[in-house]
């Protein structure tokens, strides 16, 4: 039963080759990704597109141009919920946007926004507490389809029930129906919570900062990538959050083990939101 | 690829097998079976222990404090990207997988359900058993679930030690049963006789001088 003592196994050298091939054919680096959580989708998209090994799946990749941006959706889209971790979304409201209010313009930054239920999420809260009207939320991913969902902001209405019951648990103080429209099963948000969003190619891996911001918002993002890479991604949002700015992360998600902790101070510990210190 | 940080001996089953690192899989009925299992384990034990057991999603865990007290290990929620320590329990995070990468690292993640489950028994023990191969020991417990056969199956594979719950004595069979065809001949047991053999990984006094820190 015991067999393969190698060093590497032959799934982790295909895994590596495939990558490779990616970041060559198409500059999308993966290769700083969380080992075992990207093995585990690359695995899923292996049986998905009916290929024994990597190895043909690479074939694939390089060969089939209709192949990649599949892939591209399997490694990389995450489906998530309206005010997903309503404490969260409370905190910001308590914690933050009473600071926040004394800018006069407010520049926010959603770090690999996936579909934008998390950008939409964060405009709603910044209506409902009047200060929408200036600000600019740049949500950021590095899927050109899941870039596309989130500008179209269109969800199922099946989903809504969920959505509603979050964003009472993240102190709504409207109906979550006065910022969407709904017709045919399907529910579009308001171009007025549009209009203050700007979807945008980013990658953390790649790209450097754009612009000076008050608060990243990046849930659920950095746990797929490697130390190196998370400490990149914190480095970039060190760079571009302000004096005393503040940084939200995922619930699991921490800066313990980054070398940038010592420039966050804890504001909420327990729904991780941090502000960078003064100097 | 030793995970010891202490002074601890090398975890072994009787026959010599070294093991580096312990899986362990539950579900209904699962807080019980662990607290049979769990608190019999020897601080001496230089191997990690990971464990997930199928919890509501929405609900912050309350079993590192259920745990901590009636163990003599350490007990602690896994968090993302932390070195993995030896002689500590794991227990993975509600609703994220918890999976072992190189290093070895805890890693956790928030992608599909499997199973109807996040955190996933199949997730972890497939992960682990690529880091640690055939001196990983992997146990599925109770439980109304099809995780953990998939699971027990990479480990298998890898040459690694496997025991199942007996069936029978589970309080939900369903799981252990799945699992039960993918494990290792003379493995499929009761709990307390499982117990015994984790137990025997570490010698039966801590040995003096453990540290606590690094």
């Amino acid at each position: 039963m015991p067999h393969s003592t190698a060093a590497v196994d032959r799934d982790d050298i295909e895994l590596q080759l495939l990558l490779q091939a990616i970041y060559l054919q198409f500059h999308y680096d993966f290769r700083s990704y969380a080992g075992a959580s990207l093995k585990r989708r690359v695995m899923t998209a292996k049986e998905r597109f009916g290929c024994a090994t990597v190895s043909q799946l690479q074939d694939k990749v390089l060969h089939d141009p209709t192949v990649f941006p599949a892939l591209l959706d399997l490694l990389t889209i995450q489906v998530s919920d309206m005010f997903r971790d309503p404490p969260y979304f409370l905190a910001l409201r308590g914690l933050v946007l009473p600071v926040l209010r004394t800018y006069p313009s407010l520049k926010l930054w959603v770090a690999g926004c996936s579909s934008g239920e998390e950008a939409y999420s964060l405009a709603i809260l910044l209506r409902e507490e009047g200060l929408l009207d200036r600000a600019m939320i740049y949500a950021t991913d590095i899927n050109p389809n899941a870039l596309r969902l989130a500008q179209e902001g269109v969800f199922d209405i099946a989903k809504l029930d969920g959505f509603a019951a979050n964003h009472r648990g993240a102190g709504g103080t409207t109906p979550l129906s006065d910022h969407f429209t709904a017709a045919y099963g399907r529910a579009v948000f308001d171009q007025s919570l549009k209009d203050h969003i700007i979807f945008a190619d980013h990658s953390l891996a790649t790209d450097s900062v754009f612009a000076e911001v008050q608060l990243v918002s990046c849930r659920n993002v950095l746990i797929y990538f490697d130390r190196a890479l998370q400490d990149r991604a914190l480095g970039l949002f060190r760079e571009a959050l302000c004096r005393k700015g503040f940084l939200g992360l995922g619930s699991k998600e921490s800066l313990r083990f980054s070398s940038h902790s010592d420039a966050f101070a804890d504001l909420d510990a327990q729904r991780r939101i941090f502000q960078k210190a003064a100097d | 690829m030793g995970t010891a940080t202490d002074t601890a001996a090398q975890a072994a089953m009787p026959d010599g097998r070294p093991v580096d690192a312990v899986v362990i899989g539950a579900s209904a009925g699962g807080v019980e079976a662990l607290l049979e299992l769990l608190p019999v384990l020897r601080p001496g034990l230089s191997a990690p222990v990971l464990v997930v057991l199928h919890l509501p999603r929405n609900r912050p865990s309350l079993l590192t404090g259920l745990f901590a007290p009636r163990c003599a290990l350490r007990v602690r929620e896994a968090a993302d990207n932390e070195p993995v320590r030896g002689g500590t329990i794991y227990f993975a995070p509600p609703d994220y997988h918890l999976l072992v990468d190189r290093g070895p690292r805890l890693a956790l993640s928030d992608d599909d359900l499997v199973h109807f489950s996040r955190p996933s028994i199949d997730v972890l023990f497939e992960s682990a058993a690529d880091v640690y191969r055939q001196r990983l020991l992997g146990v599925v417990l109770t439980g109304a679930s099809a995780d953990g056969a998939a699971g027990l199956r990479a480990v298998r594979r890898r040459g690694g030690i496997t025991f199942v719950q007996r069936p029978d004595t589970a309080y939900s069979p369903v799981m252990p049963a799945s699992a039960a065809s993918h494990c290792e001949p003379g493995h499929v047991l009761p709990l307390a006789t499982i117990a015994q053999q984790l137990s025997a990984l570490a010698p039966p006094t801590p040995p003096p001088g453990r540290r606590e820190g690094s």
